[in-house]
């Protein structure tokens, strides 16, 4: 890894960005995905039926997520960048690299979503008052705003369609077999239908909030949109199977192989499990929004909600296995290295070739061993500081010191209280890619799995939070000590 | 500890020729500086009139067609500022991720402060009027808000200010430090006074446009309200003439020369004084003429912008293009070992550790 490690050693890196994403998923889909067709089409219907009542809820509910995606929406899908540079930086920009012209022309398309956002809510009462002409003419607007919606997830789902499988990429490196991956339109299918489903839900939500108990037009609403919700689920249902019957087929290439497939027997069988119950949600609410529309309570409607964050939520965990241990597919690891630079690395050490080192502060140098005098203390540190170095450039990523998912918790549960040796630790490590199939192999030099291995030895002893270089800054590394660990490399494989 | 780091860069070849994605980076750029010109300058205006609308009702009317404009300005902004980010990303790719972890803690707390001050500039907005009652909390949000936007930016600057400086790098502890280097509060200061003159400008252009009948309701003619956008446009520009000499002055020396940059921003003070002699003129214009030179001072401020913007760019590839020559050998380098090492692995016979 080539850039100062930005690093939280309580919640994990990996929990900044799908907080992020999370959220913006859930404001994209459910508010202006699947939303906005809705909101057309309920003022389209105002229109046909000339009943203003369609008209004032379908404004509120635009307002609502006027409000929501111009603020949470935008920036959460501003954030899911940012975040992800800071933690993966080396992924981001190879993307970008790749696919410049996708994210370009997304963005064009979301320059229109937004003015045509704020064209549709801004204008919606001046134009409805100018005549049936200006209405159908604001109508359309509706629709087009919808279609562009879409149109920037269909791009965006081409862009993670890519880190699952970048199929014939690899060879040839052109942009369009980068787009037209084999999980691209399977994907967009579920996508959709799931989009519309999360925002009738929603939509019946906001409608009991938007309307009166004893109004008539409440009813007539929940029953509308409760149809709109039922026309959709059944194809979340099925783009669903027809999504995880092609995994498959994408993971086919991939290493670890057998375990990978096991793991992915389990999320395919909880998949099922969870879409079928959510599904099931829906049609229950739904059905009683048909029928006893005034019995219906809002919590009622947190539970297909619920279910429904749950199964996208579980969903979107489906890249874990395909692209497991790779960010991108075959080409960069999960660890920031690319394939094809790990020769150099094992032969030279992940070290050699680092431009930065990660300081240890006080607190993480306290709890070595008493007694030591001091140039065995000196030569102690700087073992350990060489130790997090290279944890810091392969293991940071994706495990904490201390925190989720914490490289101690691990070995706390593998080797309990006695010491973690290197002799013990190191040659788990060597292996790890067998044990586990999320993880890639281990990158570095023997010497530095040594290194690893003590420094691990030390986390048994001190609990201090590792900082990231958002605090404890960096260290340049100078030339000078790169070819001392070149020449200790050498003369150690010499002696091999 | 001072060593000059030189890391490597992403060994894929650039998505489009450079020219064309310093094209999108300076266009767009400038065009998202100027709605968050608008939108921060926005937010001051709004609070300072509503504050004078304590004691004159119609000053309080005035603050609202304000706040009013800042909705679909901020939007703007925000989706303008995508394509720059794209394309700084791609074009520094090595200096803006590196500042970027630097920072790292604030620089992601710009997605909730963003948030928040979105937010409370929609409940500041569309509760204007149930808040009457509740004036100083109202006015509590509009300072909040105005806080918030004095801030953000400066994250921002803070950011593309230590990407340029790879030599600091390693001293660097978190966003603090990253603050103290030279030229950032100059250049702060210098943004941060063009956000009235700019809102000053979008005042004229709001109030010529509005119908007799809009503005006889806010209670004060159609000459003053124009004056006043362009007395907001004067003073912050005139307070430039210091300002932003100051900046240029205290700008890092770089290892090439910054003739052009010098002369660049030497053309945009010229102009400049032209454009403020203009506004000045206009200020002193009774009902019938005033707004006689807003489209030429529109113009001016264009091809100021338009310079500074250029400059800025001279400046940034005068700092980092010895270092990217660096950059650039030692990836070249490090591919080469990385083949080597594949070749000899190969030659063993094995694929080393990575196969099963
Ligand atoms: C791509 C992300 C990733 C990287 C990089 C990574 N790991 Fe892991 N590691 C995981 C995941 C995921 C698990 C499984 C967590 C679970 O099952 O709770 C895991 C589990 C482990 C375990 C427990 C294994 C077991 O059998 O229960 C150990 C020990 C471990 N990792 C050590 C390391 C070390 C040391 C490094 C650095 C050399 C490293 N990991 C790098 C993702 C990663």
């Amino acid at each position: 890894m080539d850039f100062p490690v930005f690093h939280l050693d309580f919640f994990g890196n990996r929990w900044l960005i799908a907080t992020i994403a999370i959220l913006h998923v859930l404001v994209n889909h459910g508010l202006a995905v699947g939303m906005m067709p809705l909101v057309a089409a309920m003022e389209w219907y105002g229109q046909k039926k000339q009943d203003p009542r369609w008209d004032r809820l379908a404004y509120k509910i635009l307002f609502f997520c006027f409000l929501i995606t111009t603020t949470i929406g935008a920036l959460t899908g501003v954030g899911i960048w940012l975040s992800v540079s800071l933690v993966n930086p080396y992924s981001i920009a190879s993307l970008i690299r790749v696919f410049f012209w996708a994210w370009f022309t997304e963005w064009l398309v979301f320059i229109t979503e937004v003015c045509l956002i704020l064209a549709y809510t801004l204008t919606w009462k001046k134009w409805s008052n100018q005549g049936p002409e200006k209405k159908k003419q604001h109508i359309r607007l509706g629709f087009a705003l919808a279609f562009f919606s879409w149109v920037t997830m269909a791009i965006i789902v081409a862009i993670l369609g890519f880190m699952m499988d970048p199929g014939n990429w690899l060879t040839d490196h052109s942009f369009w077999t980068g787009v037209m991956n084999p999980l691209y339109i399977p994907q967009l299918a579920f996508r959709t239908p799931l989009a519309a489903a999360m925002a009738g839900i929603i939509a019946l939500f906001l409608i009991l909030f938007f309307t009166k108990r004893q109004d008539g037009f409440r009813h007539e609403a929940l029953r509308a949109v409760a149809l709109w919700t039922l026309a959709f689920a059944p194809f979340v249902l099925a783009a669903g199977w027809w999504y995880y019957t092609s995994v498959p087929d994408a993971m086919k290439d991939n290493l670890g192989v057998s375990l990978a497939t096991l793991a992915f027997a389990d999320w395919q069988t909880k998949f099922l499990q969870i879409a079928v119950v959510t599904v099931v949600t829906i049609l229950l609410v739904v059905q009683f929004a048909i029928s006893r529309p005034n019995l219906l309570p809002k919590v009622a409607l947190v539970v297909p909600f619920f279910a429904i964050l749950w199964m996208t939520g579980h969903f979107e965990r489906v890249r874990e296995f395909i692209r497991k241990p790779y960010v991108i597919g075959q080409y960069m690891y999960a660890n920031g290295m690319r394939v094809d630079d790990y020769a150099l690395l094992q032969r030279d050490g992940v070290l050699t070739y680092a431009t930065y080192s990660n300081p240890l502060t006080e607190a993480e140098k306290a709890g070595l061993p008493e007694r030591l005098s001091e140039p065995e203390r000196t030569a102690r540190l700087e073992t350990i500081q060489k130790g997090k170095d290279v944890f810091m450039d392969t293991c940071s990523r994706c495990h904490t010191g201390h925190g989720v998912n914490s490289i101690t918790s691990h070995l706390q549960r593998m080797f309990g209280d006695k010491p973690w040796t290197p002799e013990l630790t190191a040659g788990y490590i060597e292996g790890m890619h067998y044990a586990q199939p999320y993880m890639p192999p281990f990158p570095g030099s023997k010497a530095e799995l040594q290194l690893l291995g003590a420094y691990l030895e030390h986390l048994q002893h001190n609990k201090a939070p590792i900082p990231g270089a958002q605090s404890a800054g960096v260290i340049v590394h100078d030339e000078n000590a790169g070819r001392i660990a070149t020449k200790t490399n050498q003369t150690e494989a010499a002696a091999r | 500890m001072n060593e000059i780091p030189v890391p490597r860069d992403i060994p894929l070849p650039m998505p489009a020729p450079e020219p064309v994605l310093i094209g999108v980076l300076i266009i767009f750029f400038l065009m998202h500086i100027v709605f968050v010109n608008f939108m921060v300058g926005g937010a001051f205006l709004t609070l300072w009139y509503q504050l004078r609308g304590l004691k004159e009702k119609r000053y309080d009317d005035l603050a609202y067609e304000i706040a009013a404009t800042i909705t679909a300005n901020k939007s703007i902004a925000v989706v303008l500022g995508v394509g720059p980010l794209l394309a700084i990303n791609t074009l520094y790719t090595v200096y803006f991720y590196t500042a970027n972890a630097l920072t790292g803690a604030f620089w992601i707390s710009i997605i909730p402060l963003v948030i928040v001050a979105f937010v409370l500039t929609y409940i500041h907005k569309y509760l204007w009027h149930q808040m009457e009652r509740m004036k100083w909390l109202h006015i509590g949000l509009a300072i909040v808000v105005s806080l918030l936007f004095l801030f953000i930016p400066l994250i921002f600057l803070t950011n593309i200010n230590l990407m340029l400086f790879p030599e600091k790098w390693g001293t660097i502890r978190g966003f603090f430090s990253a603050l103290m280097l030279p030229n950032v509060f100059s250049r702060y200061a210098h943004f941060i006074l063009a956000c009235p003159a700019m809102t000053g400008l979008l005042m004229v252009w709001l109030f010529r446009r509005k119908n007799e009948a809009e503005i006889a309701a806010t209670g004060f003619e159609r000459v003053e309200l124009i004056r006043k956008g362009y007395q907001w446009a004067f003073w912050p520009t005139a307070a430039q003439f210091v300002i932003g000499p100051l900046a240029l002055l205290t700008l890092p020396e770089t290892q090439e020369s910054i003739h052009s940059v010098i002369a660049v921003f030497g053309v945009a003070i010229l102009v400049s004084m032209g454009m403020a002699h203009l506004m000045f003129t206009e200020t002193r214009r009774p009902a019938e003429t005033i707004g006689k030179s807003f489209a030429p001072i529109c113009a001016l401020m264009l091809v100021v912008v338009g310079l500074m913007g250029a400059g800025r760019h001279l400046y940034r590839e005068a700092a980092v293009a010895p270092h990217r020559e660096l950059v650039r050998a030692k990836t070249e380098d490090y591919m080469r070992k990385v083949e080597e090492a594949n070749r000899e692995a190969a030659a063993k016979g094995g694929d080393v550790r990575t196969s099963q």
